[in-house]
């Protein structure tokens, strides 16, 4: 008997133990919420968390920044490859309130979610001038009209074609199928176009990017989904009916970046839309790719005429639980400044927020896409901005996935994703 | 004192239910106090984040926006209202792909690992060789491994060069399913044969040797003999087989990927709801998984591990 008491009441001491744990927990949580964003100041060394593509170009506008502050060192960490791996870091960092990180780098898309949380601190608008940078990119920094995250990097899809088997890029749909019936007959196991189609946030992009360049819209004017007009439909239907009938390539469902990049490079596509990273990689004489300086690229084409790219791109925020808050935002302003987004820009081709670099010569020369891409930045489209973004994917994706495998028709599948996303984007 | 320890060792690690244990309870207290820090730290480390875990299950946050836009923050008591999901079609649905890839993937690692094992035990040159290459895949890390066939099933990959077809075995669908099971197949009959060789090489020669005086056929030797005397190493590696396949999440993500319905396991929705920062859901599958994980083990145990405990049941007839 004694020894079984002996372990219930062990259980129950760590069980109490626990819940006592949790409850004192949660109560300095709240506590420790309002006490950082109310004194909101602090001067001191930081901690940089990055991307891992952009780690030498960081690294040296880091050691420009040092060199002029040595009492306010920054030290970068990187963080992990992927961005649902990013996320997770990030939240595990503000979930447990630490002061670990003082500037994160976030995806244009979790701003809503870090800002509603308190997870990212507002930034005052005299620090920043937001004039120089690409006014589609500087929104996506915001939210309810209020700025918590200064753009970095910024980018848009891009049509990249073959220029050795098509004279002139097209602008709509009709061209570009009108250009595949005729040069495909003489290509052996070529097909006409590829994009991202595996279920992950790559068909978000993608199946937002078709509805936006029929005409149709994801959230109207007063943010509510609009996923049953007609131009919805139109765009919707130009995946289907592009699965259905071939000129997507049925593997296509299976593209992420990488592999719709390797079919292109292989020579098996002859319209493929991707990201700017693309062209230097493709580019490459090295052997790795059979079309080195046979493709070039244009804006997205649309269904009459060009087309509305999807907006992806980082941002620099505050962490809410840095204790060194005027400092961080110091060098907010010191990485987004024209000089260093240059210096950036020379090192790195991740496209920045900045609109002048988009005409420097210098840059145009050694990044020749500049001006297609300026074009389609303009042009684009956010995906929808919401604090559960997460949920708002996820079920864009089901929908769209269901669009391009065929399993249902385009229609039911919108009005389905209607249903769906109405709560969430409340 | 030394009476009662050489009778049954280790009294205080017991259930302390049985009616015969009673007279040496009390001179058992030193025992207790000694073992108190191993107790305690199984205590932290194994129940409390399954008391923590069934706790949260209970409770949801960061459900609502206040009218700043701000997420109302602390946590709310929700009763059963995280439970909701498991009547729900994607619960059910991967409820339905775990215990389809258990039985599958189990049933053929058993009968592959068992012919492994069998390979293995032959004495034959190169046995050495032999035996380390049968291991190699079980010493792959699972997401490597899962990369591994990804480039394999991928559309212009091996499998399909291979087949002659153009299946596209990453998408949903069927094949899916196929592309799962082979792999985890692959990584996993090795560990089995390795069980299973085990118990097969603690055999004593004698045994065939009087089986082939008695002139018993190569059939009647195996169901006889090899099957029942190999019996206690193949249940607890079917056993810890199962218990993996259970909570199987690595393989699927990686080679097939998230949220497909196909092949989506209970631990891979639960790594999305949690990912998606619903921890209530989260946990309360987490909850199921575990209950249902504890079930199956202890019908396993109940129906077939009657030689897993045979040992224990003698020396308590002794006693």
């Amino acid at each position: 008997m004694k020894g079984k008491k002996l372990a219930l009441g062990l259980a129950l001491s760590v069980a109490l133990g626990g819940m006592a744990a949790c409850g004192s927990g949660t109560g300095t949580g709240t506590a420790g919420t309002a006490a950082p964003s109310a004194s909101g100041g602090g001067r001191g060394p930081l901690t940089f968390a990055s991307g891992k593509f952009e780690a030498e170009a960081t690294q040296k506008i880091v050691d420009a920044w040092n060199a002029k502050h040595p009492d306010e060192k920054v030290t970068s960490t990187v963080l992990p490859e992927s961005a649902d791996e990013q996320r997770r870091k990030l939240i595990q960092n503000a979930q447990t309130k630490s002061d670990a990180l003082d500037v994160i780098l976030i995806d244009a898309v979790w701003t809503s979610e870090f800002a509603a949380n308190r997870w990212a601190d507002e930034l005052p608008a005299d620090t920043f001038d937001a004039s120089g940078f690409l006014p589609p990119a500087i929104d996506t920094g915001k939210y309810r009209d209020k700025l918590y995250a200064m753009p970095l990097f910024t980018g848009t899809g891009l049509l990249y074609y073959r220029k050795d088997l098509v004279e002139k890029p097209p602008t709509t749909w009709a061209e570009m199928t009108a250009a595949c019936d005729r040069v495909l007959p003489k290509q052996k196991g070529m097909s006409c176009y590829g994009g991202q189609f595996d279920k992950y946030e790559g068909l978000t992009v993608n199946f937002s990017e078709a509805i936006n360049s029929a005409g149709g819209e994801f959230v109207d004017a007063s943010g509510r989904p609009a996923l049953t007009s007609e131009g919805a439909k139109a765009g919707a239907a130009f995946l289907a009916d592009g699965f259905k009938s071939g000129m997507i390539p049925k593997e296509a469902i299976t593209y992420k970046e990488e592999e719709g990049r390797n079919a292109f490079q292989e020579g098996k596509l002859l319209f493929y839309r991707n990201w700017a990273y693309m062209y230097e990689s493709s580019n490459k004489t090295d052997g790795s790719s059979k079309v080195a300086g046979k493709f070039d690229v244009a804006p997205l084409p649309g269904r009459s005429g060009i087309g509305a790219g999807t907006l992806g791109g980082n941002n620099l925020a505050v962490s809410s639980f840095s204790k060194h808050k005027e400092t961080a935002r110091d060098f907010i302003a010191f990485v987004t400044s024209a000089e260093q987004e240059k210096a950036f820009a020379l090192i790195n081709s991740t496209p920045l927020a900045r609109a002048s670099l988009y005409d420097d010569p210098e840059l145009v020369k050694k990044y020749p896409y500049l001006p297609a891409l300026k074009e389609g930045i303009l042009a684009a489209k956010p995906r929808p901005k919401a604090v559960k973004y997460g949920d708002v994917t996820a079920a864009i994706q089901e929908s769209a996935y269901a669009v391009v495998s065929g399993a249902k028709p385009a229609d039911q599948a919108l009005t389905e994703l209607q249903a769906a996303l109405t709560p969430l984007l409340q | 004192m030394a009476t009662v320890t050489t009778d049954r060792p280790g009294p205080a690690m017991r259930p302390p239910r049985r009616p015969g244990r009673r007279a040496g309870r009390g001179r058992s207290w030193p025992a207790v106090l000694m073992l108190s820090p191993t107790l305690i730290v199984l205590a932290l480390v194994v129940l409390y984040p399954l008391v923590a875990a069934a706790r949260e299950s209970f409770y949801t946050s960061g459900e609502t926006l206040d009218a700043d836009g701000f997420v109302v923050e602390g946590e709310r008591f929700a009763g059963l209202a995280n439970y909701a999901g498991v009547l729900g079609e994607r619960f059910l649905n991967a409820m339905f792909n775990t215990t389809l890839l258990t039985v599958v993937t189990v049933s053929i690692e058993v009968v592959l690992g068992f012919a492994m094992a069998l390979v293995m035990n032959r004495a034959m040159r190169g046995r050495a060789f032999l035996r380390a290459s049968i291991l190699v895949p079980w010493a792959v890390p699972t997401a490597v491994s899962g990369l591994m066939w990804k480039w394999i099933f991928q559309a212009d990959g091996v499998a399909n060069a291979v087949l002659g077809t153009d299946i596209l075995w990453t998408a949903e669908g069927v094949y899916a399913k196929f592309a799962v099971i082979i792999a985890d197949t692959w990584k996993t009959a090795p560990f089995v044969g390795l069980l299973v060789l085990a118990g097969l090489q603690i055999i004593p020669g004698e045994v065939y040797e009087a089986a082939r005086v008695d002139g018993a056929s190569a059939r009647q030797t195996f169901w006889r003999i090899t099957l029942p005397l190999v019996r206690p190493a193949l249940l607890v590696a079917v056993l810890f087989r199962l218990m993996d396949a259970l909570r199987i999440f690595d393989l699927p993500y990686v080679l097939i990927g998230p949220r497909k319905h196909s092949v989506e396991t209970l631990s891979g929705l639960i790594w999305d709801e949690a990912t998606r920062v619903h921890y209530g859901p989260a946990s309360a599958y987490g909850t199921v998984l575990f209950l249902y994980i504890a079930l199956i083990a202890y019908v396993f145990v109940r129906l077939l591990g009657a030689d897993l405990l045979s040992d224990v049941r003698t020396r308590k007839k002794e006693a």
